[in-house]
């Protein structure tokens, strides 16, 4: 191959490898909206959360972050369905400014209470089962990317068949598409607002342990990763479950060929565009419904 | 049209969150006040006080709290080594206090900006009416220099500023303030400097790639590089800005990739983005022939910290580094009396505020008065040589105009095992410099 298409392929494929890093992260906040149309501001410190709950087994208990990511996921459902019961469930009929600032404010808290108990230094997670690269014909795939790329499959595949073919799932999407009838037809809606909130998480617990294994894990972590998940769920459809993987995808690859081909301080400039173009002409998003 | 409203909240809140995150640093401002003279009757010399009262401003508490400690033991050590007799080859060691005005002691009074522009100058004001002080030193932090020093300015009172390193400072025209650390134009011209030296020894390189953080700083940086880059003869072949917090940068690796890997890389980022660069840099195999980094993110404790080995082999610009000790015996002997007072090294704060006390110090005894006039008068015929200073420079002189010290120069300092080694200027280096970056699958 000549130079310049490895150079073009290896953009492509680190495009598309970021790119499901974006979907895993932006299935879990999609899920919560659409079940109960609260928008969770505290995402990205929940994936803080996540990554320094990798990091301390790792080093403290040498726990490989291949092992610890199931330990992890079931931390944070813990904690999704603690913040429903304790927070969210007394804002779920208030204004929509009131359920921003609950956890908006849950965001600030948990930010700063990082950085009191783990301090601003820098972490980073050393040589795991997962590290290292792989070349194929010339182009580098990091093992932890791939295997970033492979989790969010797996999740968000799961995730989808359990929507679609549990009992379980059929009634989380009723509740979804009506609490209160829902309740009358004998569905326990509190406790499948709690299960939204359990899997959320759960799945951004996923996506933090393998983060953790290639990116630094800081308090302010979650800002780095937010807002591009905020856009990839507006863009797949605020509560579309497959809507956010694939934005996911289509946003990790216009950012990187993107910024290649053109320059890369515009990258985010054309993300941007895409979301606008979008909210134009589809403003449910690609795969919202109205 | 609800969701779409909402939509477009939510995205406002969340830019408004991440933008809260970035504080931007305020410009210093560049009012020039006129200079007052003091009156001809004023100039007579008064008979030699006992004491001379200076103040010292730095950033006691708050967020800054451990450098100001730094900075203030310092200027603590200098002032003792003023008072003292000390057998060591500094200005003023050897006899105690200033003798041309009688042996008169040096008496410091602190203030504290808490790195605030406003409280430095509520602080200057107090040290200069209430204190009665004859000159200033400080104040660590470009914008409190700049509001502290604007009223030194104002009331006619020397300032000495031994370490902000903002252009802008000496671009004011201020009658009566001093800086002696070089400044960012100096350290970005060192790169070059370094660049002709290293081609003189056979190592060539055949252009530069700048890339920087597309605020205030990077970009001020990489307009100083563009600039001697052209004058220095040094092809850019690439020029890419970008945002300090991003979460993917192999766009920005893959066009200095498509660049070509035969130069140097001239690097100004924070600390997230120079680690994220170096993981990027050694998943996409990129290895120029150097990294030479402005300081910042590739000088802050974590980055070793956090990449361990792969931090090996970049290279900075820096200040000041203890290595220096092993080519300029005084460093040790300061050090050694710092370490034994403080439980601490020295670092590039302390060694330059240690420093411009010593040449304040220097020109009010040449003054032999406390008059401001004669130590302005004084400070622009300071020449202390480059033996008698704890700085990799080439002495202290200052420029007639901006008050630039003119013979200050960076050095550059090099990773290796860890450690940051001075690797140029060479006849100051304590390692040999590893050239080039070694690849990633050769190390």
């Amino acid at each position: 191959m000549s130079p310049e298409l490895v150079l073009f392929l290896q953009t492509l494929v680190s495009g598309i490898l970021i790119g499901f890093v974006f979907s895993l992260l932006s299935v879990g906040l999609t899920l919560i909206f659409g079940v109960m149309d609260i928008v969770n501001f505290a995402h990205g410190e929940h994936l803080m959360l996540a990554m320094y709950a990798t990091f301390w087994m790792w080093t403290l208990w040498g726990i490989d972050p291949l092992f610890s990511l199931p330990v992890v996921a079931l931390l944070l459902f813990i904690l999704g369905v603690i913040t429903y019961r304790l927070l969210i469930r007394y804002v779920l009929d208030a204004p929509m400014l009131a359920q921003i600032f609950v956890t908006f404010g849950l965001m600030v808290f948990l930010r700063n209470l990082a950085q009191v108990l783990w301090s601003e230094d820098y972490r980073r997670i050393g040589d795991t089962l997962l590290s290292g690269r792989i070349e194929l014909f010339g182009i580098f795939i990091g093992r932890p990317q791939l295997f970033a790329s492979l989790g969010a499959v797996i999740t968000t595949g799961l995730l989808y068949f359990f929507l679609k073919r549990t009992r379980t799932g059929w009634a989380l999407e009723a509740t979804a598409e009506d609490k209160e009838v829902a309740g009358l037809m004998g569905i326990n809606t509190e406790r499948m607002f709690a299960l939204a909130w359990g899997l959320g998480l759960a799945s951004v617990g996923v996506a933090g342990a393998l983060l953790a294994t290639f990116n630094p894990i800081f308090p302010e972590v979650g800002t780095v990763f937010v807002l591009v998940t905020f856009v990839a769920v507006a863009l797949g459809g605020f509560g579309s479950v497959p809507g956010a993987f694939i934005a996911g995808i289509i946003i990790g690859i216009v950012q990187v060929l993107g910024g290649f081909l053109w320059e890369p301080r515009f990258k985010t400039v054309l993300i941007y565009a895409i979301y606008l173009g979008v909210v134009f002409i589809r403003p449910q998003g690609l795969l919202g419904r109205r | 049209m609800l969701r779409l409203t909402r939509v477009l909240l939510i995205l406002v809140l969340a830019g408004l969150v991440l933008a809260g995150c970035v504080a931007p640093q305020p410009a210093a401002p560049a009012a020039p006040a006129p200079a007052e003279q003091p009156a001809a009757e004023e100039a007579q010399a008064p008979a030699a006080p006992e004491e001379i009262v200076i103040g010292a401003i730095y950033p006691l508490s708050g967020a800054l709290a451990a450098t100001g400690v730094d900075l203030k033991n310092a200027v603590e050590l200098a002032t003792d080594i003023i008072n003292n007799e000390y057998d060591l080859n500094l200005p003023l060691a050897k006899s105690a206090g200033l003798p041309n005005l009688g042996g008169a002691k040096i008496k410091l009074v602190f203030g504290d900006h808490e790195a605030d522009p406003e409280k430095g100058a509520a602080e200057a004001e107090r040290l200069i009416t209430t204190e009665n002080v004859t000159a200033l030193v400080g104040s660590y932090n470009s914008a409190v220099t700049a509001t502290a020093s604007q009223v030194a300015e104002r009331e006619g009172v020397p300032f000495l500023n031994p370490e902000s390193t903002s252009p802008t400072l000496t671009e004011r025209g201020f009658q009566w303030f001093f800086r002696t650390t070089p400044y960012d134009k100096l350290f970005a011209e060192n790169f070059f400097e370094f660049l002709d030296e290293m081609k003189a020894k056979g190592y060539d390189v055949s252009g530069v790639a700048i890339l920087n953080e597309n605020t205030l700083w990077g970009t001020d940086v990489a307009t100083l590089e563009n600039e001697f880059a052209q004058q220095y003869g040094y092809e850019v072949v690439a020029n890419i800005p970008y945002e300090a917090k991003a979460s993917d940068v192999s766009s920005e690796v893959q066009k200095l990739k498509a660049a070509g890997e035969d130069v140097a890389l001239l690097q100004a980022s924070y600390v997230s983005d120079a680690i994220l660069y170096m993981q990027t840099y050694k998943q996409l195999d990129y290895a120029p022939t150097a990294i030479i980094a402005m300081d910042a993110g590739f000088v802050a404790s974590e980055f070793v910290q956090t990449l361990g080995d792969d931090a090996n082999y970049i290279l900075s610009r820096e200040v000041w580094a203890l290595d220096l000790a092993e080519s300029k015996p005084i460093i040790k002997a300061v050090n050694d009396m710092y370490k034994e007072r403080y439980g601490t090294n020295m670092n590039g704060n302390s060694a330059r505020a240690f420093t411009g006390m010593l040449t304040l110090a220097d020109a009010i005894n040449r003054a032999g008065s406390t008059d401001p006039a004669a130590i302005q008068q004084a400070l622009l015929e300071t020449d202390i040589p480059a033996d008698q200073i704890i700085m990799p420079w080439k002495g202290i002189k200052f420029d007639p105009e901006t008050h630039q010290n003119v013979l200050g120069s960076g050095i550059i300092v090099q990773i290796q095992d860890g450690e940051y080694k001075t690797v140029w200027p060479f006849d100051l280096a304590s390692a040999e410099i590893v050239w080039p970056f070694p690849k990633w699958s050769e190390r």
